[in-house]
C-alpha cells in the first residue's frame, strides 16, 4: 500500500515539472530576434500574412492566455505545422523516434554491458593494473567527444576492415538483421561515454558496498564470492548506478543530435538540426519540448524503480 | 583562497596547514594536466610566431598531403596546413568556451545566491525552473537556441552559457544553504550586517571553491558542446576555424587523409580530459583545507 502511494505522488509530482518544461518551450518563442510572428510566417510574407500569424498564434492576446491556448493544444498533440514540409510536427517527430530510441536503448545496453563487469572487476581488485586502467580509461572516454569516437570507429571497423556498415538506417519490420547490424556502430559511439560514466559508479559503488557488514557476514556463513557479487553486491549497488543512468538519459538525447550525423541516421536529432538551417521553428520547439517530456519520464521510471532495489524507500 | 587561517582548534592530528597552491602541487595528475593547458594556451597565443604556414594560404599542389616535414600534420581539402590552422583554432576554441562559462556564471551566480540566501518561495520558484531548465538535453537546446538565434559562434556560446547556467546555480545555491546558518552569519546579521555585506564578505568566500571547481569543469563541456555545434556546422563559421570546425570539415575526408581527423579529436579530447583533472585537483585541494581550517 506504502509503496503503491509513493508511487502515485512521485507520479503526480511529474505534472508541475511537465508544465514548467512546456512554459520554458513557449519562452523560447519569444527569445527569437525581432518579431515571432514575422519568423512564424516565415521570409517575404505580407503584411496581412504576419498579422493572420499573430493573430492565429494568439500573440495579440495577454501572456497567460497565450500560455493557456499553447498548452491546450500541445495536451491534445497539437505542436504546430512544420514550416517546410507542412506536415503536423508532432507526426514528423513520432517517425523519427523509433530511431532516436533504437539508438539510445542500444548505447544503454553498450553502456551496461561494458561497464557493470568492468567495475566490478575494479572494485573487487581495487590498485590492481586492471582497477588503473579503468580509472584511467573512464577518464579519457568522460573527455573523449562522442563524435571522434564514432569518427574513428567508422575509420576502422567499417571504411579499414569493412567488418560493419557504416551509415544509413533500416526499421526493424524490414529486415532485423541489418537494423541490428548497423545499430552497432552508433550505440558504441554513443554508449562509450555513458560506459565511462556508469563504470565509475559501479566501482564506487560497489566498493562501498564490499566494505559492509553484511558482505562480511555473508562471506563468514561460505557463500561463493560470485553469489555474494550478484546477490549482495550488485543489487545493492544498483541504486546510486541507477540514479546515474536516469541522468545519462539527457546526454544520450543530447549526443543523438552529433551520432546520427555521423551515421547518417534520420533520427530526431537530425530532425532538429536540419530545422536550424531551414528557421523551421515549430520543428525546433516541437524536439525540445519532447525531449524534455522523455527524460522527465524516464526520471519518473527510475525513481519508481528504487522502490524495488530498496525497500526502505517504499516504507519511507 | 590560497591563505589559511590557523585555527586555535584542537588540530593536533591533522596535517600542517599549507596553503591551497601547495596542496594542489602535491597531486602529480592536476599538475601535469596544468601544464599541458599552460602549453595550449601559450600556443594559442603565440600563434603567429610558431606556425610553420599561413593558416588561410591554400595550395592546389597540396590537397589532403599525408603528413610531412613541411606539413606536420598533413594539408586539409583546400590544401591548407593542419598543424598551423589547429593552432590557430585553439584561440578561438578556448575563447568562445570562457565566454560560454562567464555567460553562464553570470546568469547562475546571483540566482543561486538569492535562491540560496533568501530561501523560502524565492527559492522553489528558482530551483523548479532550475530544474525544468536541467530536464531538456544540454545539446539540443543548445541547437535549438541556435536556431532560434541564427547559427554564428556568439550565439552558439551564448546558448551554452544559457545551457549550463542551471549547474552553476545550484552549486551557488547548495554552498549558500549550507553557509547561511553558520553561526558567524547569524552574529554578522545580528549585528546589523547589511544583506549585501553579507553574501558579499561571508557567503561568497565559502562558495568559492565549489564554484572554480565547477566553473573549471564546465570549461571543458563548454569546449565539447563548442565542438559539437561547430561540427555540426552551427557554431563557427568559415573562413574562421575551430577545432570542433575543423574536425567537420576533415571528416568528409576522412578516408583518403586520417590525420587531420584523428588530430583534431584528440586535441580536442586531451584539452577537456586536462579541465576535468585539474577540477578534480581543486576539488581535493580545496576539501583538505576545509577540513584543515574546521
Amino acid at each position: 500500500m506504502n509503496a503503491l502511494r509513493y508511487l502515485a505522488r512521485r507520479a503526480v509530482s511529474t505534472i508541475p515539472m511537465l508544465v514548467l518544461v512546456g512554459l520554458i518551450t513557449f519562452l523560447l518563442i519569444h527569445i527569437t530576434p525581432g518579431d515571432p510572428a514575422a519568423v512564424v510566417a516565415g521570409e517575404n510574407a505580407s503584411l496581412e500574412a504576419i498579422e493572420e500569424a499573430r493573430r492565429r498564434l494568439g500573440l495579440d492576446q495577454p501572456f497567460v492566455v497565450q500560455f493557456w491556448h499553447w498548452l491546450v493544444r500541445v495536451l491534445h498533440g497539437d505542436l504546430g505545422t512544420s514550416f517546410t514540409s507542412g506536415k503536423p510536427v508532432t507526426e514528423l517527430i513520432f517517425d523519427r523516434m523509433p530511431i532516436t530510441l533504437s539508438l539510445t536503448t542500444g548505447a544503454t545496453l553498450i553502456g551496461l554491458l561494458i561497464a557493470v563487469p568492468l567495475g566490478v572487476f575494479a572494485a573487487t581488485k581495487r590498485g590492481s593494473w586492471l582497477d588503473r586502467i579503468t580509472i584511467l580509461g573512464t577518464s579519457m572516454g568522460i573527455a573523449a567527444p562522442e563524435f571522434f569516437i564514432g569518427l574513428l570507429l567508422v575509420l576502422v571497423i567499417a571504411l579499414q576492415w569493412g567488418l560493419l556498415p557504416a551509415t544509413g538506417y533500416i526499421p526493424f519490420s524490414e529486415d532485423p538483421v541489418e537494423w541490428a547490424l548497423r545499430l552497432i556502430l552508433p550505440s558504441i559511439t554513443l554508449g562509450l561515454g555513458v560506459a565511462a560514466e556508469l563504470a565509475r559508479q559501479v566501482r564506487g559503488a560497489m566498493i562501498d558496498v564490499l566494505s559492509r557488514d553484511y558482505i562480511q557476514t555473508a562471506r563468514a556463513k561460505g557463500l561463493s564470492t560470485a553469489s555474494i557479487i550478484v546477490k549482495h553486491g550488485l543489487k545493492n549497488a544498483a541504486i546510486p548506478v541507477v540514479t546515474v543512468l536516469g541522468l545519462q538519459i539527457r546526454r544520450l538525447l543530447g549526443g543523438t543530435v552529433i551520432v546520427e550525423q555521423i551515421f547518417a541516421m534520420n533520427g530526431v536529432g537530425s530532425l532538429a538540426v536540419r530545422a536550424v538551417f531551414l528557421r523551421d521553428l515549430p520543428v525546433l520547439l516541437g524536439v525540445a519540448l519532447t525531449t524534455a517530456i522523455v527524460v522527465l519520464l524516464v526520471n519518473l521510471i527510475v525513481d519508481m524503480s528504487y522502490s524495488y532495489f530498496d525497500p526502505k524507500v517504499r516504507s519511507a | 583562497m590560497s591563505t589559511t587561517t590557523v585555527n586555535a582548534a584542537p588540530a593536533v592530528s591533522l596535517p600542517p596547514t599549507s596553503t591551497f597552491i601547495q596542496r594542489f602541487c602535491r597531486n602529480p595528475t592536476a599538475v601535469i594536466s596544468a601544464l599541458i593547458l599552460l602549453a595550449i594556451v601559450l600556443i594559442a597565443i603565440f600563434a603567429p610566431y610558431l606556425a610553420p604556414h599561413d593558416p588561410a594560404k591554400s595550395s592546389l599542389r597540396a590537397i589532403l598531403k599525408p603528413p610531412s616535414a613541411m606539413y606536420w600534420l598533413g594539408s586539409d581539402d583546400l590544401g591548407r596546413d593542419v598543424a598551423s590552422r589547429l593552432m590557430y583554432a585553439s584561440r578561438l576554441s578556448l575563447v568562445a568556451s570562457v565566454q560560454a562559462v562567464v555567460i553562464a556564471l553570470a546568469l547562475g551566480m546571483p540566482l543561486g545566491l538569492i535562491a540560496g540566501y533568501v530561501g523560502g518561495w524565492v527559492d522553489t520558484v528558482i530551483s523548479r525552473c532550475n530544474d525544468a531548465l536541467m530536464s531538456f538535453p544540454a545539446l539540443i537546446l543548445a541547437v535549438v537556441i541556435v536556431g532560434l538565434l541564427g547559427p554564428s559562434l556568439t550565439n552558439a556560446m551564448t546558448a551554452i552559457g544559457l545551457v549550463y547556467a542551471p549547474r552553476i546555480m545550484r552549486v551557488v545555491r547548495g554552498s549558500t544553504l549550507s553557509v547561511r546558518e553558520e553561526v558567524y552569519v547569524r552574529a554578522a546579521r545580528a549585528t546589523g550586517c547589511s544583506d549585501l555585506r553579507i553574501i558579499t564578505r561571508h557567503v561568497l568566500p565559502n562558495v568559492t571553491g565549489p564554484l572554480v571547481v565547477q566553473a573549471t569543469v564546465l570549461m571543458g563541456q563548454a569546449l565539447l558542446a563548442e565542438a559539437g555545434l561547430s561540427f555540426l556546422g552551427l557554431g563557427t563559421q568559415p573562413p574562421q576555424a575551430s577545432w570542433g570546425a575543423m574536425l567537420g570539415t576533415a571528416f568528409p575526408y576522412m578516408a583518403q587523409s586520417p590525420v587531420p581527423t584523428i588530430a583534431a579529436g584528440l586535441i580536442i579530447s586531451i584539452t577537456v580530459l586536462c579541465f576535468n583533472l585539474i577540477g578534480d585537483g581543486i576539488r581535493d585541494s580545496v576539501g583538505r583545507m576545509r577540513r584543515a581550517g574546521d
